[in-house]
């Protein structure tokens, strides 16, 4: 049997890259997907958990989880085309008008 | 029934005010008129059947709270039917003659000043009627506002906004200085009726002869009297309220608001008779304001104003009597004055009016012939004022000044005499200057009437009154309701004075034994055991005509006291006749100086101006004490309001902390501000740091 922390090891480097990708990618697709990597990071912790305890706790929120995830998903999804349309960019750095 | 006297006037008032616009001035003026004669009569009705000691009417209770328990209640013994009569009395023939002076106004105005006259009437017949100082206190206001209105009744001349406000700032020191000392006798006598007040004193407390309670609660009680009767230091309001209509002067300014004074402590002469310091500083404030102004009314020009001033000086003749313990003088004296001052103010009234506005006698003479209805009452008055004898004025002077002198209080009774004399001297001066002589006025006899009309006027002084005068600009005598209103009058001052004939003359001085009962305490709480010695003794002194209460509470030689006081009393006698005789000598002999200076050689007045010119410009200026008030007291204030309060606490102070509060959170957000850069990618990175920093506190706190 596989030890908890290898998870939770495995889980902290998916979190950290989905991290990395959302402050250094300059595409707003991929920013939403890096968003989806760290979400699934944090399923991987709850299941893991949840097996560990002996539990189903954790496969049901992560069910929870999905479900938000893929709604969120479809809202962000049909941002980035509203958005692109108004700038024909998908660069984060190209929607700064909402500021003082 | 008591309550309909207040009411029938208040009644008049709610008409007038509420739909007076509409009335025509026969209906607002015969409303006003009809409810001040109906009051009149109810008066009278009242007095016939006033009870002994008195007749009391309860409408409800007022206030009621813990040990203080107020009932709305009127009360009527001899001293308040004295004044019921007079007020309703008189005010009834002001209103008549008010009919014909104000006939110019439009019909709103017109009906606005008969609402306020009425109004003014109800609340003085409940300052008389009150039975105890709340009730007092609230008819005491109300005059006051109902003077203030009435002064500044022709409100769009500044000088009477100013008048108005004048009068009713300077009073407020005044009633500030009434309610302390109620609230003060409040605290220490536990009650507030004026008969309880009384019986209280005279059952538990001594004759104070140093600054203790009763002292310094009647002395605050007399700087509410100083106020509204217009005496030194709170006098300056007076001459200037002669800027409302001349009947008001009448009415409000020389019968009845400013006598309300001399009531009040009349009212509480119990009270003030166990505060001998309080009554020495009454009689002597009283005699200085005489004196003081009676030389200030013997050089102003302004035929109000000379009036204004006899007012102020006859009132400190009053409280002359009220401080030497002579109230049945005092009162005697406020009634007879109610008769030949209004008489004198309608009189000087029917000559304003009959001039077009004009007010300088300097600019009069000559009137006799035109007015011949002015001229003899109004020289009825002056002759009742100057204390000729057998007019009324004759009889009330003297008896103060016999009080007095019987009192042992030799430099007042001469100040006394002094003013007496320049009474009958101003007067005289006033008479021959505005109705002898030489025609002075531009105005309009007939032949030069078109054409003249009331702007030609340089100094013109009631432009709203008699503005429109242009068409009956010649000289006219009083209309009928003003020359009723002059003639009852002048009969009026004529013997108003034989209700109180002295002993002396072989008289009964009716008028004091009618007031004595009023003065004293009729009821005294049964627990003290000198309540069956007390008010026998009164009585003694009182029939003995000596009741002077600072006696009062000096019970053990008082019985000696009251039998060396009949002895006394046959041999003073005679000092009070050869007293009476000097002082209508003194009248006399003020006239005569009169007559020599103003009607047989005036040029020799001009030359004794000029001669004595310092004292003729201090007294011309009023001794100065307007400007000195200004110097002394408005301008330090306004300064002070001005740098201190208005820009230091005010825009400094409380707009500063305000302003500096919206300023403080303006800057903070203006460089706050600058963190919202619009880049979601910013914001996931402060939300980021922000979880790893509480992370991180959980992890390692």
């Amino acid at each position: 049997m596989v030890p908890l922390n290898y998870y939770l090891v495995l889980s902290g480097v998916l979190f950290s890259i989905g991290t990395a990708g959302v402050f250094l990618r300059r595409n707003l697709i991929t920013v939403l997907l890096s968003v989806e990597i760290m979400l699934n990071a944090v399923n991987l912790t709850f299941v893991a958990a949840g097996r560990y305890h002996g539990t189903v706790d954790g496969q049901i929120i992560t069910f929870f989880v999905m479900t938000v995830a893929a709604a969120e998903a479809a809202v962000g999804l049909a941002l980035v085309i509203a958005l692109f349309r108004h700038r024909e960019t998908l660069s984060p750095d190209a929607y700064t008008s909402l500021k003082w | 029934m008591l309550s309909l006297i207040p009411a029938l006037p208040l009644l008049g008032f709610l008409i007038n005010a509420c739909l007076g616009r509409r009335l025509p001035k026969t209906v607002s003026g015969g409303v006003a008129c009809l409810a001040m004669l109906a009051s009149f009569a109810v008066s009278v009705l009242s007095v016939v059947n006033v009870g002994t000691p008195w007749t009391e009417q309860t409408l409800y209770r007022w206030i009621s709270s813990g040990d203080l328990q107020i009932a709305l209640q009127f009360r009527l013994d001899h001293l308040s039917s004295l004044m019921i009569l007079v007020v309703t009395g008189i005010g009834s023939l002001i209103h008549i003659y008010s009919t014909a002076y104000m006939h110019e106004e439009t019909d709103g105005e017109y009906a606005r000043y008969f609402s306020y006259l009425n109004l003014f009437a109800a609340f003085m017949l409940v300052l008389v009627l009150g039975s105890s100082f709340p009730v007092m206190f609230v008819g005491w206001e109300g005059v006051g506002l109902c003077s203030y209105l009435l002064i500044g009744f022709w409100f769009k001349k500044k000088s009477a906004g100013d008048a108005g406000k004048k009068a009713f700032i300077v009073n407020r020191i005044g009633d500030f200085g009434f309610l302390l000392g109620t609230l003060m006798i409040f605290a220490n006598l536990g009650t507030l009726d004026f008969q309880g007040v009384a019986a209280s004193v005279q059952g538990g407390w001594p004759v104070e002869h140093s600054m203790g309670t009763l002292t310094i609660a009647t002395l605050l009680l007399f700087l509410g009297a100083t106020g509204k009767s217009a005496q030194i230091p709170l006098y300056t309001w007076l001459p200037d309220a002669m800027e409302g209509p001349t009947p008001v002067s009448a009415l409000i300014h020389a019968a009845t608001m400013v006598t309300a004074g001399v009531y009040m402590i009349g009212r509480n002469a119990v009270l003030f008779g166990h505060a001998p310091i309080t009554l020495a500083v009454v009689a002597g404030i009283g005699v200085a304001t005489a004196l003081f102004a009676g030389t200030i009314g013997l050089v102003q020009n302004d035929i109000k104003r000379v009036l204004a001033y006899s007012t102020v000086s006859q009132l400190g003749y009053m409280f002359l009597a009220m401080g030497v313990g002579a109230y049945a003088a005092g009162i005697f004296h406020l009634y007879t004055h109610a008769f030949f001052k209004a008489l004198l103010f309608l009189g000087s009234g029917a000559v304003i009016h009959a001039l077009a506005g004009e007010q300088d006698i300097r600019n009069m003479g000559g009137l006799k012939k035109a007015l011949p209805i002015t001229y003899w009452t109004f020289l009825i008055g002056a002759i009742a004022i100057a204390g000729v004898p057998p007019l009324a004025g004759f009889f009330s002077k003297d008896e103060i000044l016999w009080k007095t002198f019987d009192g042992g209080h030799r430099l007042m009774w001469i100040i006394g005499l002094i003013t007496s004399f320049l009474t009958a001297t101003y007067m005289f001066r006033l008479v021959f200057l505005t109705f002898h002589g030489e025609r002075r006025h531009d105005a309009p006899s007939p032949e030069t009437a078109h054409g003249h009309g009331a702007g030609a006027h340089p100094e013109e002084e009631e432009p709203a009154a008699h503005g429109g005068h242009g068409h009956g600009a010649h000289l006219h005598d009083a209309p009928a309701p003003m020359a009723l209103a002059l003639i009852i009058l002048a009969v009026g001052s004529v013997f108003a004075g034989l209700v109180g004939i002295p002993h002396a003359l072989g008289g009964s001085n009716r008028i004091e034994a009618f007031l004595d009962p009023a003065f004293e305490a009729h009821a005294v709480a049964p627990a003290n055991p000198e309540f069956q010695v007390v008010p026998g003794r009164l009585r003694e002194d009182a029939s003995a005509g000596q009741g002077r209460p600072r006696e009062d509470a000096a019970a053990p030689q008082t019985t000696e006291a009251a039998g060396g006081h009949e002895a006394v009393h046959e041999e003073s006698a005679g000092t009070e006749l050869m007293l009476m005789a000097l002082s209508s000598g003194i009248a006399v002999a003020g006239i005569l100086i009169a007559m020599y200076f103003w009607l047989w050689n005036r040029a020799a007045s001009a030359r004794i101006a000029r001669s004595v010119a310092g004292v003729y410009t201090l007294l011309l200026n009023k001794y100065y004490i307007d400007e000195l008030y200004d110097a002394v007291i408005v301008r330090p204030i306004e300064k002070g309001s001005t740098v201190l309060l208005w820009r230091g606490a005010d825009a400094g102070l409380i707009d500063g902390a305000v302003n500096g509060v919206g300023k403080a959170v303006r800057g903070t957000s203006d460089s706050v501000r600058r963190l919202q850069t619009g880049s979601v990618r910013a914001y996931a990175a402060s939300l980021f740091l922000g979880v790893v920093v509480i992370l991180g506190w959980y992890l390692t706190r």
